[in-house]
Parts: C-alpha cells; sequence; structure tokens
C-alpha cells in the first residue's frame, strides 16, 4: 500500500432506481446512460471511477451539474451506499465496514462542509462547531475548548454564542469549516463548500482554507463546478462528466492536454474564445526593457528587482518585440558568463510571441506550457502586451464586469 | 336477481360486531380491566391534587403559568375566568375536568409521539397508520362509547378512554409533519459526522420538530376538552355533568353555565399551551 495515497478508488459504481440489476448489466455491455434511463428507469450516478488522492492534497473534483460529483463525494464516506466497486480509505475498504465501523470512521477521520452549511438552527455557534465531538461522546468542557479553537482558526470566537441565523451566509459557512475542524479530521469533504457565497466572500474562503492547509496539511476533496475555483485551490483536479470520471490530473496538465471535447469545453466555458483575440485581452503591464545598445543584463536585472518581476520583455527603441528574459537566467548570466555578456544570450527561446489576431483557443497550449506570461505582438512585430494564466482564465469568466479588473491586477503580480 | 335486490340484509356485519365485542367481554375482560389501572391512577393523583389544594393556590399557579409564557393579558384573563368559574358554583367540576383533561392529553402524549416519530421516520409504517387515525378522527364519538362501556364499564376512565380515541390523531400527525420537515441536509450533516440512527433522533429530529410537536399537543388538549360532554354521557365527571343534566331535564341556565366553563377553560389552557410552544 502506498503511504502516499490516503483514499483509493476503484471501480466505483452508483446506479440510481429499482432496476439496478438490469441497469448494471447494461453497463457492462457498454450501453449509454441515457439508453439505460430509458430502457430500465435507472439513473447512472457515477460509472466506473477510477482515481487515488494523495494524503495532504487538495483534491477538486470538478463537473457541471448532474455529473455525478455530489453523488461521488458522498460515496467517499458512504452517506449514498456505493452499488458496486470499492473505497479504500488509507487501505481499508469502507464500503465492506459495519454500522459501528463506519460511524466510527465519520467520526475520528473525515468530516464535510455543505454547500447549503447545514447548521443546526437550534444550536448556538459553539454547540455547531462541537457537533462532531458531541457525537463522539466528549465531555463538555473538552468539546467547547476544540469549538472554541476551531471558531477561533476561522475568526469566529467573538460569535460563539450567537445562533447561526443571526450570521452572513459568509460566516455561517466559516461556522461549517469550524465544525468540520473541530474534529480535527484527517479528511475534509467540502460538497460545493464556497458555491453559494458571493464571487468576493468565495475568494476569501478560498484563502482562508489555503492558509489553513498551509498551517495542517490535511487531504481535502473538494467538489465544485466552478473552473476558476478548481484551478486556484487544487492540487490536483479530476474532471467528471455523466457520471465519468473523464480526467485527472494537475491544473496544468488538464489545461495544456485536455483528454477530450467535454474538457476543452470546459475552457471554452461561457466561451469569449470565438470572439476574443489574445490582442484583446493582452495588458501591457508587465515590465518592459528597452534593448538599446548599452543595456547590459545587470542593469536589466536591477530593473526586474527593483519592480519585482520575474519576467521582462525585451523591446526596441519602436517596441519591437526582440525576446524574453528572466531574473534567473539574468543573474545566471552574470555569474557564470566570463566573457562579455550581452542581452540576447539570457533570451528564453522557447517562449515566442503570439499574434494578436490568434484566436484564445489557439494560444492555450501556448499559456499553459509556459511559467512567464506569454508576450502578444502585432502583425509589425510590435509588443502589445502580455498574457498570463491567471488573466487566461479570468477572461474565460468573465461573467461579472468587476472581475475584469481583478484580472489585471492578478496579471501584474505574475502568475 | 338476487345479488340486485338492496331490500334485504346480505352482511350481517351488525351482528359480527356484535358477536366480537361480546366475545371480547367474556373473554378478555380482565385484560381490558387491567389497562383501565395506569389511567385510573393518574387520574385519581391529579384528582386527588386539584380537589385538595386550596382554590386559591389553583388560581395562583394558573395565573403564574398564563403570565409566564403568555403574557399579562392572558394572566388577568386567566385569573378572572376562574374566579367566575368558582363563583357560578362549578369549581369542583373545573377541577376534575382539569384532572381528566391533563391525564388524557399526558396518555395521549405517551402513546402518539412515539407513534408519530415512528410515522415519520418509515413510509410503510405511516401508510399502515393514516387509515387508522383517519377512522379514529371522523367515526362519531357515540359509535365507540357503546363497546368501551362494555369492555371498560362506566365511569370517568372510560371517559378518558374515549377522549383519548378522539384526540390522539392531532399530536401524532404533527408530530410526524414535525419530523418530516427537518432539512434533509441537516440529517445527512448529523449522518456525515458520525451520528448513529438514535443520534440523529435526539439531537436532530426531536428538537426541530418540537415546535409541530407543541402545537399537536395543543390540538389534542383542545379535542380532549370538547370530549369532555360526550365522556360525561357515559359517567364521567367534570364539567360535562351540568350540561348534560340540564340538557336532561330541560334546565336551559345550567347547561348553559356549564358550557361557559368549558369555553373559558378552553381559552386559558389553550393561550397558556400556545405560548409554552412558542419557546
Amino acid at each position: 500500500m502506498d503511504q502516499n495515497i490516503k483514499i483509493s478508488v476503484k471501480n466505483l459504481y452508483k446506479v440510481f432506481g429499482t432496476n439496478i440489476k438490469q441497469a448494471m448489466k447494461m453497463l457492462d455491455q457498454g450501453h449509454d446512460k441515457d439508453v439505460i434511463h430509458e430502457k430500465t428507469g435507472s439513473t447512472v450516478g457515477v460509472q466506473a471511477a477510477d482515481f487515488d488522492i494523495r494524503t495532504g492534497e487538495i483534491f477538486v473534483i470538478m463537473g457541471l451539474s448532474g455529473s455525478g460529483k455530489s453523488t461521488m463525494v458522498r460515496m467517499l464516506n458512504r452517506l449514498i451506499e456505493p452499488t458496486a466497486g470499492q473505497v479504500l480509505i488509507d487501505g481499508e475498504d469502507i464500503t465492506a465496514m459495519t454500522d459501528d465501523q463506519l460511524v466510527k470512521m465519520r467520526r475520528k477521520k473525515m468530516s464535510m462542509v455543505f454547500q447549503s452549511f447545514a447548521l443546526m438552527p437550534h444550536l448556538t455557534v459553539v454547540q455547531n462547531a462541537a457537533f462532531g465531538l458531541e457525537l463522539d461522546g466528549a465531555d463538555k468542557q473538552m468539546r467547547e475548548d476544540r469549538a472554541l479553537e476551531a471558531l477561533d482558526q476561522v475568526g469566529l470566537a467573538p460569535y460563539a454564542q450567537s445562533f447561526p441565523k443571526e450570521l452572513s451566509g459568509g460566516m455561517q459557512q466559516r461556522v461549517g469549516l469550524a465544525r468540520g475542524l473541530a474534529v480535527d479530521p484527517d479528511i475534509l469533504l467540502m460538497d460545493e463548500a464556497f458555491s453559494a457565497l458571493d464571487p468576493l466572500i468565495r475568494t476569501e474562503m478560498q484563502d482562508e482554507l489555503l492558509k489553513l492547509q498551509a498551517k495542517v496539511k490535511r487531504t481535502v476533496v473538494f467538489i465544485s463546478h466552478d473552473l476558476d475555483e478548481a484551478m486556484r485551490i487544487g492540487d490536483r483536479i479530476a474532471i467528471m462528466e455523466g457520471g465519468r470520471v473523464v480526467q485527472v490530473g494537475t491544473p496544468e496538465e488538464i489545461l495544456q492536454n485536455p483528454a477530450d471535447d467535454y474538457v476543452r469545453a470546459f475552457f471554452r466555458g461561457v466561451d469569449p474564445t470565438n470572439i476574443l483575440t489574445a490582442g484583446d485581452i493582452a495588458t501591457d503591464s508587465q515590465v518592459t526593457i528597452i534593448a538599446t545598445d548599452g543595456k547590459n543584463p545587470r542593469a536589466a536585472l536591477q530593473r526586474l528587482i527593483k519592480n519585482d518581476r520575474e519576467y521582462g520583455y525585451v523591446i526596441d527603441s519602436e517596441r519591437k518585440y526582440l525576446g524574453l528574459v528572466s531574473a534567473d537566467g539574468l543573474r545566471e548570466l552574470i555569474d557564470h558568463s566570463d566573457r562579455e555578456q550581452r542581452l540576447t544570450d539570457a533570451y528564453i527561446n522557447e517562449v515566442s510571441p503570439a499574434p494578436a489576431s490568434a484566436s484564445m483557443q489557439d494560444i492555450l497550449p501556448e499559456v499553459a506550457a509556459h511559467p512567464s506570461p506569454l508576450p502578444i505582438i502585432d502583425d509589425n512585430g510590435k509588443y502589445l502586451g502580455a498574457i498570463s494564466k491567471n488573466l487566461f482564465l479570468k477572461t474565460l469568466h468573465r461573467n461579472q464586469p468587476e472581475e475584469t479588473a481583478d484580472a489585471d491586477q492578478v496579471a501584474v503580480e505574475g502568475v | 336477481m338476487k345479488y340486485l335486490n338492496f331490500e334485504e340484509q346480505l352482511i350481517p356485519l351488525d351482528s359480527w360486531v356484535q358477536n366480537f365485542v361480546n366475545w371480547l367481554v367474556i373473554n378478555y375482560r380482565d385484560f381490558f380491566q387491567g389497562i383501565k389501572i395506569p389511567i385510573e391512577l393518574s387520574l385519581q393523583g391529579l384528582e386527588w391534587f386539584f380537589t385538595t389544594l386550596p382554590p386559591v393556590v389553583v388560581i395562583l399557579l394558573f395565573t403564574i403559568a398564563a403570565w409566564r409564557f403568555a403574557g399579562k393579558g392572558v394572566a388577568i384573563f386567566t385569573l378572572l375566568s376562574f374566579f367566575l368559574v368558582g363563583y357560578l358554583g362549578l369549581w369542583r367540576d373545573t377541577m376534575i375536568t382539569i384532572a381528566m383533561v391533563v391525564s388524557s392529553v399526558f396518555f395521549c402524549a405517551l402513546i402518539g409521539i412515539p407513534l408519530g416519530i415512528m410515522s415519520g421516520r418509515s413510509d410503510r409504517f405511516q401508510t399502515l397508520l393514516r387509515p387508522c387515525l383517519d377512522a379514529m378522527q371522523t367515526i362519531p364519538p357515540f359509535v365507540y362509547l357503546v363497546p368501551v362501556v362494555m369492555l371498560f364499564s362506566i365511569g370517568t376512565v372510560s371517559g378518558i378512554l374515549a377522549t383519548i380515541v378522539f384526540a390522539l390523531p392531532p399530536i401524532v400527525r404533527l408530530t410526524s409533519l414535525g419530523i418530516r420537515q427537518v432539512h434533509p441536509e441537516l440529517i445527512e450533516a448529523a449522518l456525515a459526522f458520525g451520528a448513529t440512527s438514535g443520534q440523529v433522533l435526539r439531537k436532530v429530529q426531536v428538537p426541530l420538530a418540537m415546535p409541530s410537536i407543541m402545537a399537536g399537543l395543543n390540538q389534542t388538549l383542545m379535542m380532549a376538552l370538547s370530549m369532555v360532554v360526550i365522556a360525561a354521557l357515559i359517567g364521567a365527571g367534570g364539567l360535562g355533568n351540568p350540561v348534560v343534566q340540564g340538557l336532561n331535564s330541560l334546565q336551559i341556565g345550567l347547561a348553559s353555565i356549564g358550557g361557559l366553563a368549558i369555553v373559558l377553560l378552553a381559552m386559558v389552557l389553550d393561550r397558556i399551551t400556545q405560548g409554552m410552544a412558542k419557546r
């Protein structure tokens, strides 16, 4: 058993309905889930899911509604009974557990945060946070101490004696998070935990989660339908479609190499990509270095350090794009080269500029492939600006106008 | 055509029922008399309590309860109502009625809340229970008064038994409704944190169903009060007595004051228990 694997999902199926045997048989024969629904009336929730979740990672399961992601997460703690297959947690098959074992596992190893918060309205904030400990029979003093500690972690200690309905949505979900943390679980299951919150609070909560994760590494399984969220917090992402897990990988892997049209469609998203070109979204917020004859690598490095940037875009006095340099590359050149140092020696040759007329889909592989924002040039070779991964994603999800400003800011910070 | 002739009775259901009840009376009378014991005990205890307590204490108790749970207005109304009932010469009957109603409601809760919880948690149980509750609510009490008297003989205890049959459905239905109204996400959350089925019931379903259960209790209480007169027909004491007597001897005045006392008592008890439910 691999030490690094916390949860292992093996050939997992869930069929809802009355005619499960026949539906499973038809699945074996390779029938489509729509056909199965028509013939048997049963609904295939999850089929042939097979993946591992590593210890300490944030694993995002992403898909549209009806893709089976909520069913999937509920099979990890057996709130939904799998029809076939196994879920191994620390090598133990939870599908074979007795009720007692299952209750014990849920109390000791995992907790869950819900989209609807699911706080008990008749309990105070601190009693809610202590709920898991109370179920486990912890004495009152101990569970209140731990609950207060957990509330403190999410910044809600002053509200301990309030009732949930007196708090805002974001605060309520912090209580939900504190309830999950109070039992000190190895595994945190988060079912669209931030989806009901408005965008600003959502980002705040994502940061909160990342902060908590930096302190204590838990295995987090995060369900989301939001690509932005998945990219932002996920160490790895599994994409689900129609009950099937179509791809598992790091955000970069998936961005770079989408497994099929469905995954690609995700990145096409709401789809500004057909309309917007690279020239439309490029921002001129990166550091430019004007390569006059007198400029040497040291001056370029100085300029990058002064602006606190990793990458600089070298242009001539006519703004014609010449090349891309990195602070690391420049440093290396200065340290290790004994002959005369020229800026051109530090150019990162792998990155070639994209034309302003290119569509977003055209530049996607290039944006994904390199850590540096992709330089964009016009027909005459003039530098227009650059596109970072974040800017790219933000553009895809630019449903709300206020996020555009935000996107620019992220690009300035660099990826 | 024999089967289209409705002049004759083809199915003698009436005599079957008759024979069945007679058979029960002959063979199981001891059993039914045994059922009476706990009701008799609680009734006697309560009756003794309310009739031996000085009226001032009883009035104070109810007034304070009204004040605590329902506010000043209801407290004043309670005070005046009890004095009026006392001056009408119905104090003892009123106390007996309170004892009867309280013990009926107690047994209704004892039977009805568990039944309601079971029907709230199981669809099958609810399907089975529903026609029984429908029958209990729609059969006119006069229909089951006779078998009740045959099995349990006449008296206040039989009156309470008839009252229980009549007043049980609301508490069962409203308990079941309260349990069913608990958001499934809350139950899911409890389960996700490792709650056993008993813990889900004790820590989530029952506390959240409490307002509905209290409403059921209030309804049951009101129905128990409305049975007071009918119970008096089979020998139960209390405020039903003056009404029945008044009816039998055409003493309109006597029936009226009995009726007035019942209405006042109903209003007082309703306001107090509603106030308690809101807590």
